[in-house]
Order: C-alpha cells, then structure tokens, then sequence
C-alpha cells in the first residue's frame, strides 16, 4: 500500500522546485506570487507533518528512484534536520505572506513571476540540504539555493545590492568549491559518497592524509557559507541590499543551513573517527566564535543602517550557535540547535518589522526614522517584543537559548566562567543596539513631517505579529524546538567514541 | 618517483592555485570570474584524474574487456560543470548589470562611487 506519508521527504523539495518553472509563465504577477506562497504553504505543512511524525519517534528515509543506498541518493529525515526543514519553510512562508508591498515596490510588475520562481528555487535548495543524506546531491542543492539567492539579492532597489551580490557570488562559490574538493578527496579515500556509509568507511583511512585535508577543506567552505567571522565580509551588505522579504527569507535561514550541515558533517563523519578531532574542532571554531560574539556586536553598537545593523548582530549570533557546538557536548550542542531555532526567530521578527517600516520610509537610518513609533504604535511594539528575543529577555525565546549555553559553558571550569562573562556582555551589547533603535523610533524628533506615514499594511502587519508572538510562544512553552534539540544533539553525539 | 607519480595531484593544486589567486588579487570584476572559473576547472581535474582506472577502458560492456575506468566521478563532475556554467553566467550578468549602474567593472571606481 502506498501511503502519503512515506513520500513526505520527496515532496518537501519537488514541490517547491517544480513549481518554480510554472510560477515564472504566470501572469499577472499576483497569480505568480499565489502560486509561489501555495508552494511554499505546502512545503511548511509537509514540514510540520514530518516534525511530529520524528516526535512520535519515525524517521523517515525515501530512496530515490527506489535505488537502496549507497548506490542510489537518499533522503532522510530526523529530529535535527527536521527543525532546520521547519525553520525554512516557515520563513520563506512568512516572508511570502508579508512581502507584498515590498516586492511591488522594488521590482517591476513583468519581472515578479521571475523574481517568485527563483524564491521558489532558493526554498528547493535550502530544503534539499537537510533532507539529503548525499554527500555530493548536498553539493548541488547547495548551488542551486545559492544561485537562486544571488538571483532574489539582486532584486534591491539599491544599486549596491549589484557588488553585495558580486562579493557573495565568489566567496559563495569559493565556499562550495572547497567543500567540493573535500567531498573529492573522501570519495577517493573510501569511495563512498553516502554520509552514514562514509561513516563506516572513514576510521579505516581516518590517519591518511587526505582526509584530514578534505576535513579543513570541508571545514573552511561551510564556514564561508554560514558567515562564520573572519569570513563573514559577504554578509552585511547582501542582507542590507537585498528587498525586504529576501531579507527576512535568508537571515532566517540560509546560514543555518550552512551551520547545520557543518554541523552534521562534522559529527556525523569526522568526530568519531579522526584522532583528536573534537580538541581541534573546540580550539579552532571557539575563539572564532568569541570574537564574531565580540567583534560584530561591537560593530553593531556604532552601525546607523538599521539593516545593516541587525545584519552584524547576525554574525554574532552565528558565534552563539558556534560557541555551543565548539564545547562537543550534549548541554553545548543543544544549546546549539535550539538557538538555531529561536535566533531565526527572533531574526526573521525583527526583518518583518523593518520590512513594514520601510513601506513608509525611504531609507534606513536611525536618522530616518525618528519618532515613527507614533504614527506605526503596532510595527514598533512587535519591534520591541523580537528584540526583546534578541537580547534574551525571560519569557522570550532568546531567553531559552542564552539559558541552555550558560548552563553547558558552567560545565567548563573556569574557562566556562570567562565565556559565560562573553555572553553577559554580548547581551548587554546587545541591549545597547536595540535601545538605540528603540530610541531613535519612539523618542527621536521626526527629521522629516510624519504626517503622511500610517501604520503598515495590514497583512503585512499580521505577520509580523505571528512572528512576534511566536517568540513569546517558544519562550514559555520551549517543549517542541528543546525536545528536536536535544534528541538531534544525541544523534550528533552517538557516533562519539 | 614519489613527485611524478603525483603528478596529476600537482596540477590539481597549480591551477587551483592560480585560479584561487586571481579571483583575491585581481581588482577587475570580470578577470575575478576568469580566476573563478579556472579554480573551478582545477576541481573538476581532481575528480576526472581519481575516475582513471590504469589500462582500464571506458566502462561499456564488451568481450574480452575487464578492467574498466570508474564512471562515477565523471558523471559527478559533468553535473559540476552544469553549476560552474551557471555560476559565471550569472556572475556575468550581474557584472553587465554593474556596468550599467555604474559605468564600471573595476573594484575600486565602484566602491569610490558609492561613497560619492
């Protein structure tokens, strides 16, 4: 009997992808954007079926082509790549819902079912790496959401979107390429490409020298993808530029895919098999992520583009999640994931809500937008709850995260101490970025008359809210991204000596 | 001959290298994508070379042959040169676009426009 059920994981990215080719022949463009936010409705549900159903303990695997692996590409679903599925397909679906009047705005009328195929694209791509449990079909869904995002980047307005996505172009594609040549250099070794095959195989080659390289290789692509600092310089500009939905679309996920996969790779492959990988894993990713924690928030402290301020506070969010894994234990690594979940979140909030305040304004600037609070009470508020979430408030979302990352930096010492004071500090940088926007919206002289600004439109404004709320919800009933958190740490962590 | 027996890995390595070294020094846009596509190509060497079975023939069923070369990574690598194609494509329309903003394709008169 064939139920409906087993095909979820093929469907979660055919559905998307196939309908990327329909959505550009239609017209006019409101029937490109229905259809594009449809598929993408479909694919959350699709997510939201397959979350409860690893809940309810399944896992789900779907060969393709009913080719059993490792022969043939097979997909596979469990707790943790069913929370990155859930955090994809929920953004792109909100940001769908809300985008109306900015993708109006910034791109013609002809060129919208266009712009919606290659959203459609992107969805596929960053769907398709969770699901995968191919090495090298990982490699190409990769590409193909990163050439769909440059693609949708390149919608701003602004002409610096152009060399924001030029740089993002080759250090994207550098990345890929490097994880490419490690994926080579495995497959030579073990002649495998399936991860949980590559598993099994690499501890016999594990002291060889190419796999260590393909290990660095792997490594420093991934870490380009997922902005991780020193190799962040693509990020602030391509999210500053980029239309409002794109924004909020890609600071929601498109780095957390990265991180996951490095993630799953790293633990999956590497961790159990190379002799004293996990101290070189916490000694070279730990101080990386102090200083991206450090250094971006620091930066956001003086940034006047609101944009591109929230952009750095997402460089140092991406330490956050860094510095849960780099501790290589459970209390870190669900530390970890679960902030995975509620920073794109608190992130995507706070895009919606600078996305419906930039259908009143023009531009960006703290200076732009001085006692707007008055004319827009709702966007402002829903304003304030997400970055509430950001600087983890209790009874937020982001409370929950910094909660598990004190608790697993406790288990370590001293050294524990010197990082928990890291993050008290980084959240008290925080408070001062988002007070200073929170200022400059509700107490700040109006630079300009105010008169004809009102509140967002309305849709757009509900959105927000969900999203807002939803960070209130997973602050005070945590149950469902701690408990994918915690079961994907363990899987993480079972293949530990 | 530990060198010439790795020879084909050293190749890998100088055309990656000059690729890699082109698309970091190089200040004009479409010189970046040059670079881009010859660190691509190098990778698509690497994968090509580890196919390549000694004596070993193009993997079709006939008598009389059996030894054959690993068919896997050239199929892996024709559809990395379907992505490379797409990559500089795309690279290169947005360079075209570039030009028509800002009537440039160097770095730095771009970067000093927008201060303007």
């Amino acid at each position: 009997m064939i139920s409906l059920d087993q095909h979820l994981p093929a469907l979660q990215v055919i559905v998307p992808m196939l309908s990327a080719p329909l959505v550009m022949l239609l017209k006019p463009s409101g029937l490109a954007r229905a259809a594009a936010t449809a598929a993408s409705l479909f694919a959350f549900f699709v997510a939201i079926a397959m979350t409860i159903g690893v809940l309810d303990g399944n896992t789900y695997t779907y060969r393709m082509g009913s080719w059993p692996a490792p022969y043939g590409i097979e997909l596979a679903v469990d707790r943790f790549s069913a929370l990155l599925l859930l955090i994809v397909t929920g953004a792109s679906t909100l940001a769908l819902l809300a985008g109306r009047r900015s993708v109006d705005s910034d791109i013609d009328e002809s060129r919208q079912p266009l712009f919606y195929a290659a959203w459609l694209l992107a969805l596929a791509g960053l769907v398709g790496i969770p699901l995968s449990a191919d090495a090298f079909n990982i490699f190409v869904f990769m590409e193909i959401s990163s050439l769909a995002s440059y693609v949708i980047i390149a919608g701003g307005a602004d002409r610096r979107a152009l060399p924001a996505v030029f740089k993002y172009l080759i250090m994207g594609t550098v990345g890929a390429t490097f994880y490419l040549i490690g994926i080579g250099l495995i497959y030579l070794m073990t002649g495998t490409l399936n991860l949980a095959d590559m598993e099994l195989r690499i501890h016999e080659v594990a002291d060889e020298a190419p796999i260590l390289v393909a290990a660095g290789f792997i490594t420093i692509g991934l870490a380009l993808k997922a902005a991780i600092f020193p190799l962040h310089v693509w990020l602030p500009n391509a999210y500053t530029y980029a239309p409002n939905p794109v924004t909020v679309f890609l600071a929601a996920c498109s780095t957390k895919v990265s991180l996951y996969l490095l993630l799953r790779f790293d633990f999956f492959v590497f961790q159990g098999n190379l002799v004293n990988h996990d101290i070189q894993f916490t000694w070279f990713l730990m101080p990386l992520a102090v200083l991206a924690i450090l250094i971006a928030s620091g930066v956001a402290l003086f940034e006047q583009n609101i944009k591109r301020l929230l952009a750095y506070s997402s460089i140092a969010q991406i330490g956050y999640i860094l510095l849960g894994a780099s501790f290589v234990t459970l209390a870190g690594l669900t530390a970890s994931t679960v902030h995975l979940f509620n920073h794109a979140l608190a992130k995507g909030a706070l895009f919606l809500a600078v996305g419906c305040l930039a259908t009143q304004v023009a531009g960006m600037r703290l200076a732009d937008l001085g006692g707007i609070a008055k004319r827009m009470p709702w966007t402002a508020a829903a304003f304030i709850v997400a970055g509430f979430s950001l600087i983890g408030i209790p009874g937020t979302a982001g409370f929950i995260s910094k909660w598990y990352l004190i608790t697993a930096a406790l288990e370590h010492g001293t050294l524990g101490i010197a990082l928990v004071a890291v993050l008290v500090i980084s959240s008290l940088m925080a408070v001062v970025y988002i007070w200073r926007i929170v200022e400059a919206i509700y107490f700040a002289e109006p630079a300009a008359d105010l008169s004809a600004i009102r509140e967002a439109p309305r849709m757009m404004l509900l959105v927000t809210w969900i999203a807002a709320l939803a960070n209130l919800y997973f602050g005070l009933v945590p149950e469902v991204p701690a408990t994918l958190a915690a079961s994907a740490a363990d899987t993480l962590l079972e293949h530990l000596p | 001959m530990e060198l010439l027996g790795l020879f084909y890995y050293w190749v890998f390595a100088i055309v990656l290298m000059i690729g890699f070294y082109a698309v970091i020094a190089k200040r004009n846009l479409i010189k970046k994508l040059i670079g881009l596509s010859i660190f691509q190509a190098a990778v698509f060497l690497l994968y090509i070379t580890m196919g390549k079975v000694e004596g070993g023939t193009a993997p079709i069923f006939q008598d009389g042959v059996t030894l054959y070369s690993n068919p896997l990574p050239q199929v892996l690598i024709l559809t990395a040169i379907v992505v490379g194609i797409s990559t500089t494509a795309l690279g290169l329309g947005i360079v075209v676009r570039i030009k028509e903003e800002y009537g440039s394709i160097e770095e730095d008169e771009i970067q000093q426009r927008d201060r303007q």
